[in-house]
């Protein structure tokens, strides 16, 4: 019988498990201690637990962490590692350093729903929802795990997609008795799933950004399905409502069209679209895909859009293009190869 | 930050007026119609207010008295197995309708799979199958729902893709495969596509293979 994991329990799940047991209500503290401060492997190692204890919960249970099974290392030191998940599946994240940040960049779940035409993740279709164990173990098992100063849930699939695990492992993260983050460490992404955005902003501190790519309608329902229910005026709206103080930041990602999105029009459309709200936005270059009709804006290009919203008053930076020869970089992850696609079609 | 009832769509109690299983685990509900919508736009819907809503397409007229929606169970959902336990008379609780796949009068395919066949039947039902040529998918011949109306209207430009059983009404295969052959899509036209993000990423890259530009590509994904 598989083993359920008791890596990505939060403490009140860990509670109620511990109540089934009929153990000491405090034991799920220190398990909970030796998961996510230790870095305990197995429950044997878990040696403040009485014996009966240990015996107890490793009938059931396992800690479920998983090592990489494969690393690639780009020229510029970014590294792409894989990761089983459950049914087969696999993940990737990406390990970005710079001069004095390590960031890792996480998925969140196997494949992604939204289909965006410019992305390799939403090309392989959707296979599975990461759990929160699954989320974090990427954090987890990676080499350079403890000299992480920040992680962006910005890898494989729509993290809002999946808020229930997304929330715990966030709960895990930055609760005293997990990993004792800041949630300023933090940034989520989304494409403004709204009703499960709401969540997000109340249930969390961390920082959101937001996939913006286009500051009109008709334009982003081509680049982005979810415009369809989910407009960008209502998800710009939706910030409205809230006061994220000073600490919290909204970004807004826009990765740039040749032709499409990079035009003076769209200077004024976004200004418009974002006036009032206390933001940045990030341009990023667009990496081209297989089969894809858009095509990167040129450097030069770039750098005007950029001086234009930061003349506007908008702080607007260029993202440095990371891990761009291992398919790392923004829009590139996928695992398609490794599906084992046998599954009956509809169409 | 501080903790807010969190504001949700508004939803109003409406009444079930019909349902019916169309085909195994397949069910159409009709309930009370509070509201005008454009065909190709969805509802939020629960069975109590306080659930977060799923969306569905409204797969009924514009012009009918009723509001139909078109579902199948999913095993492990939250909503689905409950709803399709709901009984005429019930109250469900519905939003406004909104969204903007939206069905015109010009020429155009549609394009679906299993229920992603629902927004089409709007159309179809508000008088926008003219100028149209649909093109179904589905692993079994009883999921080509609301066939017959579909073939009453369109006629040869209504094409079923079944891809486990066969008969004479449908082609036994995959939609891929009939639009990988197909050499005279018009680029000018536009191809609406709704379904699964299996479906819409796989036609969408062969639309765009076959010469026809994104921008008439308009996508709608049930996530
Ligand atoms: C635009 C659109 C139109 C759709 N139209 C149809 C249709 O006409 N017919 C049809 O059968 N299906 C349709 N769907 C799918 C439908 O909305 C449901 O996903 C499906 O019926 C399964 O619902 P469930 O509650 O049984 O399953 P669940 O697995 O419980 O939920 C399904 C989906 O709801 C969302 N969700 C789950 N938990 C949460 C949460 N805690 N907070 C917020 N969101 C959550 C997720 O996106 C999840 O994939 C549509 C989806 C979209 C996006
Ligand atoms: S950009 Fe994000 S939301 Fe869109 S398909 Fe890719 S992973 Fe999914």
């Amino acid at each position: 019988m598989q083993k359920e994991p008791l890596y990505g329990k939060t403490l009140n799940e860990l509670k109620e498990i511990v109540k089934q047991h009929n153990l000491p209500g405090f034991t799920a503290g220190q398990i909970a201690d030796w998961l996510y401060k230790k870095r305990a492997e197995s429950i044997d190692s878990m040696t403040n637990l009485s014996k009966k204890a240990r015996q107890l919960l490793s009938e059931n249970f396992e800690t479920g962490i998983t090592l990489p099974s494969k690393v690639q290392e780009s020229v510029d030191g970014t590294k792409k590692y894989l990761f089983p998940a459950h049914k087969q599946l696999f993940i990737e994240a990406a390990y970005i350093p710079e001069d004095n940040r390590k960031t890792l960049c996480i998925s969140s779940q196997v494949g992604c729903k939204m289909g965006c035409l410019f992305c390799m993740t939403g090309k392989q279709g959707f296979q599975s929802q990461l759990t929160a164990g699954e989320i974090l173990n990427q954090i987890r098992s990676i080499p350079e795990s403890e000299e992480l100063t920040n992680v962006v849930y910005m890898g494989m699939g729509e993290p809002l997609d999946n808020i229930e695990e997304v929330l715990k492992s966030l709960d895990i993260l930055t609760s005293d008795w997990g990993y004792g983050w800041s949630p300023r460490r933090i940034n989520v992404s989304t494409i403004g799933i709204v009703p499960a955005m709401r969540r997000f902003i109340e249930e969390s501190e961390a920082h959101l950004a937001i996939s913006l790519h286009t500051p009109f309608n008709e334009e982003r329902q081509k680049l982005m399905p979810i415009e369809q229910v989910y407009s960008i005026e209502q998800v710009i709206e939706t910030l409205r409502e809230y006061d994220f103080g000073r600490q919290r930041r909204i970004s807004f990602e826009y990765i740039m069209f040749e032709g499409i999105n990079d035009t003076p029009a769209h200077v004024k459309g976004l200004t418009k679209l974002l006036n009032g709200i206390r933001c940045r936005i990030n341009l990023i270059r667009f990496h081209p895909i297989p089969d894809s009709p858009l095509r990167g804006t040129p450097h030069k290009t770039m750098q005007w859009f950029c001086d234009q919203l930061n003349n506007k008053g908008i702080t607007t930076t260029i993202r440095r293009s990371r891990g761009e020869d291992i398919y790392a970089a923004c829009g590139l992850l996928s695992t398609k190869a490794l599906l084992n696609d046998n599954k009956p079609k509809d169409f | 930050m501080p903790h807010t009832q969190r504001k949700k769509k508004n939803l109003y109690p409406s009444l079930v007026l019909g349902k019916k299983e169309i085909a195994d685990g397949v069910f159409t509900i009709e309930t009370e119609k509070k509201f005008s919508f454009i065909p190709g736009q969805v509802i939020a819907l629960a069975l109590n207010p306080e659930d977060e809503p799923r969306l569905y397409s409204i797969a009924s007229g514009n012009e009918g008295k009723t509001l139909r929606i078109l579902f199948d169970i999913n095993p492990e959902g939250q909503l689905t197995p409950a709803l399709s336990k709901c009984r005429i008379g019930d109250t469900v609780f519905v939003s406004e309708p909104f969204g903007k796949f939206i069905g015109t009068q010009e020429q155009a395919f549609w394009i679906a799979t299993g229920t992603g066949i629902a927004p089409f039947i709007s159309m179809l039902e508000s008088g926008l199958a003219i100028n149209k040529t649909l093109l179904h998918g589905a692993r079994y011949i009883s999921q080509f729902y609301f066939a017959d109306k579909f073939e009453e209207a369109m006629h040869k430009n209504y094409l079923r893709f079944c891809t486990a059983e066969e008969n004479n009404m449908v082609i036994h295969g995959r939609l891929t495969d009939y639009l990988k052959k197909q050499e005279t899509l018009s680029p000018k036209i536009k191809y609406y596509l709704c379904g699964s993000a299996e479906m819409v990423v796989e036609v969408r890259d062969i639309l765009i293979n076959k010469g026809i530009p994104f921008n008439n590509i308009v996508a709608e994904i049930y996530f």
